[in-house]
């Protein structure tokens, strides 16, 4: 390939890259301008303001929701990340069939439709005589995330040599001290990774909550259902803007803190 | 990702009992709240109020509204899921060859919107698109006539595209990185053109993620109410609105749960499809 022809392509290829950036991030760009504009038009910019995010901490709805949206997302982060780990364990000791049958299980949340999983999980409320609520969504909460810790754990699990623990073992370690003190430091990275994947995955969770929660509570999001279909609030700007930082932060830090051990 | 194949399973002799309970707690969680509830879709969608057995809560997807719903729903997803893997295949070719690795930075800024709230994202192209909107101010200040955007099948499809784009972007990326630079070569060295390279090379051996990412399209793309609801105004009608509307405001969720029941199958054709060539999970996302 010729020089010029290298040089085309590559100019193509940056001039993609950034028309999909463009196409990506221009509505975020926008709402986090709007959420400065002191005009409440969406064309005209009325000089800068922080009153809506002043307007929005203010106001004792989203303060609420944000209180409900973080308690979920830590409690069903915490309580999956103990279960999907203890059962990531059980199950890479179990032989191919049990293995794969409750691997088919952990598959079905993340492959089968939100809606539907918010409605059977509904009915099952009902059913279970469960009031909906806060207790409800916490539920939901916790049972769509417990896949993606076990989708954490596992493959660290698979990496573990089994010769250290049973060395461990020969050296008087019982099974859970060897446990703790040999494979756990092995798989916590993955352990860690599915609780933030948890984490994450509840707060920008939407259809099963809307589904699972009952009147008188809202977390973020369905707030910020009912408030779009109301008309749209530049508070709802400024609200968007704090979420998206901060969901970027525990990104950042997630995918690109400097780790002792990376296998 | 199973980057180790061949690795250690943990299965010791005395203690595999014991380790094995530990799955316990999950087993009991994962049976009350996903096995039983899915059971309930099927016991309500397959009864009458009386809870005498029918099938009229499934057949009642023949009924003209309901197949205009779903229509339209498998249109519109359809036609996102096309757009999604024709922007998104070049987009994962170009990142393969930019990225430095997973985790490398450029290929996280592709990611990234992915992980924002999907109601803010929708939200946004709200904004962008409303009568008084972003777009259309822009065309008023270029004294261009303002045009009808939202809601429009276009405006959701938009909609779809932006939302889902990412979960094609990912699949198609990770299994792209595990093709060998040399399988490449080699059919460009044995006089293979780009477009040959592209059919018999690059597609075959990326179909794992190609399929993957299809199927993580059109499954929410199909099910969607949310878009449809803010995007599309109150009168387009999607498969998702009309479930979400038993069950939310007409509160039959005899006929909610035998619309749930059809889309199901919808799901698990898809699924098959997955297993049938994603056979190693390497098309996975996550």
């Amino acid at each position: 390939m010729t020089r010029a022809k290298q040089l085309i392509r590559r100019v193509w290829q940056d001039f993609y890259l950034v028309f999909i950036m463009a196409f990506l991030y221009a509505p975020i760009v926008t709402m986090m301008v709007l959420s400065f504009n002191a005009s409440k038009s969406r064309t005209q910019w009325g000089g800068f303001t922080l009153s809506w995010y002043t307007q929005m901490f203010a106001s004792r709805n989203i303060i609420n929701a944000l209180h409900n949206t973080l308690l979920i997302a830590f409690l069903s982060a915490l309580i999956a990340t103990v279960i999907g780990t203890a059962a990531a364990i059980g199950i890479s000791s179990m032989k191919a069939v049990p293995k794969t049958m409750l691997m088919g299980i952990t598959n079905i949340p993340m492959l089968n439709a939100d809606i539907v999983t918010g409605i059977s999980l509904m009915l099952a409320f009902i059913a279970f005589g469960i009031s909906m609520g806060f207790q409800t969504i916490l539920i939901s909460h916790i049972t769509f995330n417990i896949p993606y810790v076990i989708l954490s754990v596992m493959p660290k699990l698979k990496q573990t040599s089994r010769s250290t623990y049973e060395a461990a073992m020969d050296l008087g370690a019982g099974p859970v001290y060897a446990f703790f003190k040999v494979v756990f430091p092995d798989i916590l990275p993955g352990v860690l990774s599915g609780f933030l994947l948890a984490f994450t995955m509840s707060l920008d969770d939407f259809i099963i909550t809307h589904f699972t929660r009952g009147a008188g509570i809202n977390t973020l999001s369905t707030l910020i259902y009912s408030e779009v279909r109301r008309g749209i609030r530049p508070s709802m700007y400024a609200l968007s803007t704090v979420i998206f930082v901060t969901v970027l932060v525990l990104l950042l830090v997630s995918n690109f803190a400097p780790r002792r051990k990376e296998a | 990702m199973n980057r180790e194949r061949k690795a250690f399973s943990l299965t010791g002799q005395g203690l595999s009992l014991g380790k094995k309970l530990l799955a316990g707690p999950y087993l009991v969680w994962m049976t009350g709240f996903i096995i039983i509830p899915l059971v309930l879709i099927v016991y309500y969608g397959l009864t009458d109020k009386n809870g005498a057995f029918t099938l009229a809560n499934i057949t009642a997807i023949a009924t003209p509204e309901h197949v205009k719903a779903l229509g339209l729903s498998l249109v519109l997803s359809f036609i996102s899921t096309v757009i999604c893997l024709v922007l998104a295949y070049p987009l994962a070719m170009i990142l393969r060859r930019r990225g430095v690795g997973q985790k490398s930075f450029i290929v996280f800024l592709f990611i990234l919107p992915m992980w924002m709230n999907f109601l803010l994202r929708t939200l946004a192209w709200q904004t962008l698109l409303e009568k008084n909107g972003v777009i259309n101010g822009i065309l008023g200040l270029l004294h261009l006539p303002a045009q009808n955007l939202i809601n429009t099948p276009g405006a959701i499809i938009f909609g779809m595209v932006y939302n889902f784009l990412p979960f094609m972007v990912l699949p198609v990326y990770n299994v792209l990185c595990k093709i060998d630079d040399n399988t490449v070569n080699a059919a460009r060295d044995l006089g293979a053109s780009p477009f040959q390279t592209l059919v018999y090379i690059w597609l075959p051996l990326s179909l794992p993620g190609i399929v993957s990412g299809i199927t993580m399209v059109f499954v929410p793309a199909l099910t969607t109410f949310v878009i449809s609801n803010l995007l599309g105004g109150s009168k387009i009608l999607l498969i998702g609105n009309v479930i979400e509307q038993e069950f939310m405001k007409g509160s039959n969720w005899h006929q909610g749960s035998g619309l749930s029941l059809v889309l199901m199958g919808f799901i698990l054709i898809s699924m098959a499809l997955i297993a049938k060539y994603d056979k190693n999970g390497e098309g996975s996302a996550f």
